[in-house]
């Protein structure tokens, strides 16, 4: 079925290129090697960095046997972290979108919610609720419940978009539902489900927050502590290095998984029909139940009960608002520059194969895994050798964003233009549009709800962020996050309580919004 | 799909965007360029804002020059200074320990400090080569609870410790910097070999291991343990959070430059480019002056490091104190001494 959907548009595409179009589309490569380099120069810092060092630093530091522990427990909070966040994500996002059962609405709103708190805040709150409670299944329920929608948004999204026809057919063809669910909708889903889990689990290689309040030594806690008590950039350079090869493993490995993107799926007209669920109602309802109570309910009762108790003595209102504006002033930023230089990386990826695209779209994710402190240490490096006038000014903060989550941007705005139906570029062209022309009156208006994904999941990301923030902002700028961090430095949770509110207040509303994409998707169509 | 074919282009329409971009991002520059003594200086600070903002308001208000603070953690911060380098953004560094400005100074970054502002400090608690002061000093002491061990039984030095009458008995934190940093400083006066058995026997001698100082003090205060090895401001809070006379622990301060009584400081150095700059003297000058000095001991029962100021009730004064005699520059290098309280077992 997905086979026939394909094959007109790929005909066409092919004629289209022996009629003597750009067999490369140059204007699309040069605007997406932009973007890529600027997210690979992290590289470029620590490879300057390592060389300084020396290899027999390197080697040795490499070598330490505490190195491979410290891989070690990275990965396997990586991998039970991410297993765990595929089953929850998944299951819930079928039954938020594919069931009918009590609440669904509700759930449908508040299911994406956790998005909204950063892992350091949601560390709080559930050590304040249970103070003792830290290590490494400590750090894997908490993050596991920070990262699920990363899984629950993209298998949301692609059920929403689709065809419940192919499970018409296939029933009608007397597979049961269960050969349904393995040979067409597992495939169909496999490349939301792994992007999903590269985003966890690079998320938790690179997580310091959760980590550091819930005491698992990680290899980027390692890459933190080493800064902090030696000055030590070798180590932390040479164990970033280990970082980007871990990197580099898992886009490898998405890429295998994700196999051939879905290219000119044709657009569903139909609403999803939802399953009954029958007597499954009362678990399915008990598993988002319990859900939202660990994933959202806990860290807002607790966030909740310190507010309220800070109160009591005062709340800094001016200090909240001007901290406010802040974060959306340079989250604004951050997600404007990094959708800028996603754009023609992401439909250069939808649209085109061969080495070339695919490699400038996986490079963008070198950086991502590293942590805040060194993608913020090499901007101070770039922005201090190169473009000093930049230096702590709002655009530098916003270039540290776009390093570290332009595949954010990527992915979303490359699912978008791949689900956007090739058939009408392919016709656009045959009537002789020059590509530029079709991109600009074809693509980008099928691709504008990805794109808005895109700046919404980047922006509500730089909110979030913390540790390049303290590194690259204008010096006297404030943001929620920075001043969420130095009030726990003072380790009051009751001051710190208000500012963590009004963060995952303001996050909450992208995120709302991401939500509600999803339905937005579904009834456009694509 | 409009009629004329659109001369929108991907390449234009995305330099539009880029030009708009850098139009933002040029305007939005950042002017803290500093030149001396314009009345107008950039701090960073490795201290808290809630700490440091009112003292900087209030030298605001005195002085009439506009302080612009940039905060951080303290390591961070030096080690953005140390990619910074000579462009720094910075006149003066503010940290929470010697070893950050140890560090910033052994690569050149700091301009030598004028002898009259260096007088104030006694020499031990300032950088070696002139290039920073202490603002503040935090003594290491030995929490000890009286109902269990009378003042004639404490131990005299540090290696005692590791006795078999205290086995059990003793409560340290290996994970925390202020342990650490105690450490680096055995390290300094005993020796890499003599440390590390220090570490072995106290590991041997089955020492309680804590998370942090706070829970140390908790426990002495509690008969939980009978000794702990602390900062000595622990208890000021500790008194300060229950009231007067319901802390039952002691503290006891060790002599004779035992590693046991080393005081690091918080401290401050003024970066080389600003070496001129009066405004970033005068900064310094204050938080050595009597109001500085008297604010950070009432606000963090941290012992104040000149002579104007006496510290906390029941302190002994600064100079009755007998720390190791020790560079603090060399506090900067805590690698080897992480590595060796971890193959001591202590840490896991």
């Amino acid at each position: 079925m997905l086979h026939i959907h394909r094959l007109p548009g790929r005909r066409l595409r092919a004629r289209g290129l022996r009629r003597g179009h750009p067999r490369r589309p140059r204007g699309l490569i040069a605007l997406s090697l932009l973007g890529t380099t600027i997210a690979a120069t992290p590289l470029v810092y620590l490879v300057v960095r390592a060389r300084e060092a020396g290899w027999s630093a390197a080697v040795e530091t490499l070598a330490h046997p505490t190195t491979l522990p410290l891989l070690a427990r990275s990965l396997g909070l990586a991998t039970v972290v991410t297993v765990a966040s595929v089953f929850i994500g998944a299951a819930a996002a079928w039954l938020v979108v594919g069931a009918r059962f009590p609440g669904r609405g509700l759930f449908a709103v508040v299911a994406p919610l956790p998005l909204a708190v950063p892992s350091y805040v949601a560390a709080y709150a559930w050590v304040s609720a249970f103070p003792g409670m830290e290590g490494f299944w400590a750090a894997a329920l908490v993050l596991t419940l920070c990262c699920y929608p990363y899984v629950y948004l993209p298998v949301a999204a692609a059920l929403a978009r689709a065809d419940p026809g192919i499970d018409e057919v296939s029933r009608s063809l007397g597979a049961g539902g269960w050969r349904t669910f393995t040979r067409l909708k597992l495939p169909y889903l496999r490349p939301a489900i792994a992007s999903g889990a590269l985003l966890v689990s690079l998320y938790v290689v690179s997580d310091f927050g959760a980590v550091s309040v819930l005491r698992v030594t990680t290899f980027t806690r390692a890459i933190f502590t080493s800064l902090d008590l030696g000055f030590d950039r070798v180590t932390a350079v040479v164990l970033s290095t280990v970082l980007i090869a871990v990197t580099t493993v898992l886009v490898l490995g998405e890429t295998l998984i994700r196999g051939r993107h879905h290219n000119g799926l044709t657009p569903v007209q139909r609403n999803v029909r939802r399953a009954r669920l029958g007597s499954g109602a009362v678990p399915a309802g008990m598993f988002m139940i319990t859900l939202v109570t660990l994933a959202v309910a806990i860290p807002a009762a607790s966030i909740g009960y310190w507010t309220v108790r800070g109160a009591a003595r005062s709340v800094p209102w001016p200090d909240i608002v001007e901290a406010a504006r802040g974060s959306l002033l340079v989250s604004a930023a951050g997600a404007g520059l990094t959708v800028l230089l996603a754009l023609p990386i992401g439909v250069l990826a939808a649209r085109h194969r061969g080495t070339l695209p695919t490699l400038l779209e996986r490079v963008t994710w070198m950086s991502h895994a590293l942590p805040g402190v060194v993608v913020g240490l090499s901007l101070v490096f770039l922005s201090v050798n190169v473009v000093y006038p930049l230096y702590q000014s709002t655009s530098m903060l916003a270039v540290g964003y776009a390093v570290l989550f332009l595949p954010l941007a990527v992915g979303a705005i490359r699912v978008a233009a791949s689900h956007s139906p090739l058939i009408l570029e392919e016709t656009a062209r045959a009537l002789g549009k020059r590509p530029s022309a079709v991109f600009a009156t074809v693509t980008l208006p099928l691709a504008g709800p990805g794109v808005a994904a895109a700046a919404l999941l980047v922006f509500l990301t730089c909110m979030k962020e913390l540790p390049a923030t303290l590194l690259l902002r204008p010096t006297e700028l404030d943001t929620l996050a920075t001043s969420l961090w130095s009030q726990t430095t003072v380790a009051a949770y009751a001051s710190a309580a208000p500012f963590a509110a009004a963060l995952v207040l303001l996050a909450a509303v992208p995120t709302y919004v991401l939500s509600r994409h999803i339905g937005a998707l579904d009834n456009a169509g694509l | 799909m409009p009629q004329k074919p659109s001369s929108q282009s991907i390449a234009r329409f995305s330099s539009a965007c880029l030009a708009l971009t850098l139009t933002i991002v040029l305007t939005g520059c950042s002017s803290n360029e500093s030149t001396a003594g314009d009345g107008e200086i950039t701090v960073y600070s490795g201290r808290s804002e809630e700490l440091v903002e009112p003292l900087v308001e209030k030298f605001e208000r005195e002085s009439g020059t506009k302080v612009n603070v940039r905060y951080g953690e303290t390591a961070a911060m030096a080690s953005q200074l140390l990619e910074e380098g000579d462009k720094t953004k910075a006149d003066v560094f503010l940290a929470q320990d010697a070893g950050a400005l140890g560090a910033v100074a052994k690569e050149g970054l700091f301009s030598r400090l004028p002898d009259e502002l260096l007088r104030q400090v006694p020499r031990q608690y300032r950088g070696s080569s002139g290039t920073w002061v202490g603002v503040t000093g935090r003594a290491r002491v030995i929490a000890f609870n009286p109902e269990t061990v009378p003042e004639s039984k404490l131990p005299d030095d540090i290696f005692e410790i590791t006795e078999p009458q205290w086995k059990g008995r003793v409560g340290i934190a290996p994970t925390n910097a202020s342990f650490q940093s105690f450490v680096t400083a055995m390290r300094l006066t005993e020796g890499d070999e003599r440390t590390e058995k220090f570490l072995t026997d106290l590991r041997a001698n089955d020492v309680q291991i804590r998370e942090r100082n706070g829970v140390i003090l908790d426990d002495v205060d509690a008969g939980r343990l009978d000794l702990g090895l602390i900062n000595h401001y622990y208890w000021y809070e500790k008194q300060a959070e229950i009231g007067e006379d319901k802390v039952n622990a002691k503290l006891h301060f060790l002599r004779n430059g035992d590693p046991g009584a080393l005081v690091n400081v918080s401290g401050v150095g003024v970066l080389e480019q600003s070496g001129s700059d009066s405004d970033a003297r005068d900064f310094v000058s204050y938080l050595l002056s009597e109001e500085g000095q008297r604010y950070f001991a009432e606000q963090t029962y941290e012992y104040p490091l000149t002579d104007d100021v006496s510290p906390a009730d029941g302190l002994p004064r600064i100079d009755e104190l007998s720390p190791p005699d020790i560079d603090l520059d060399d506090l900067d290098s805590l690698q080897q001494t992480i590595a060796m309280i971890r193959d001591s077992g202590l840490t896991n």
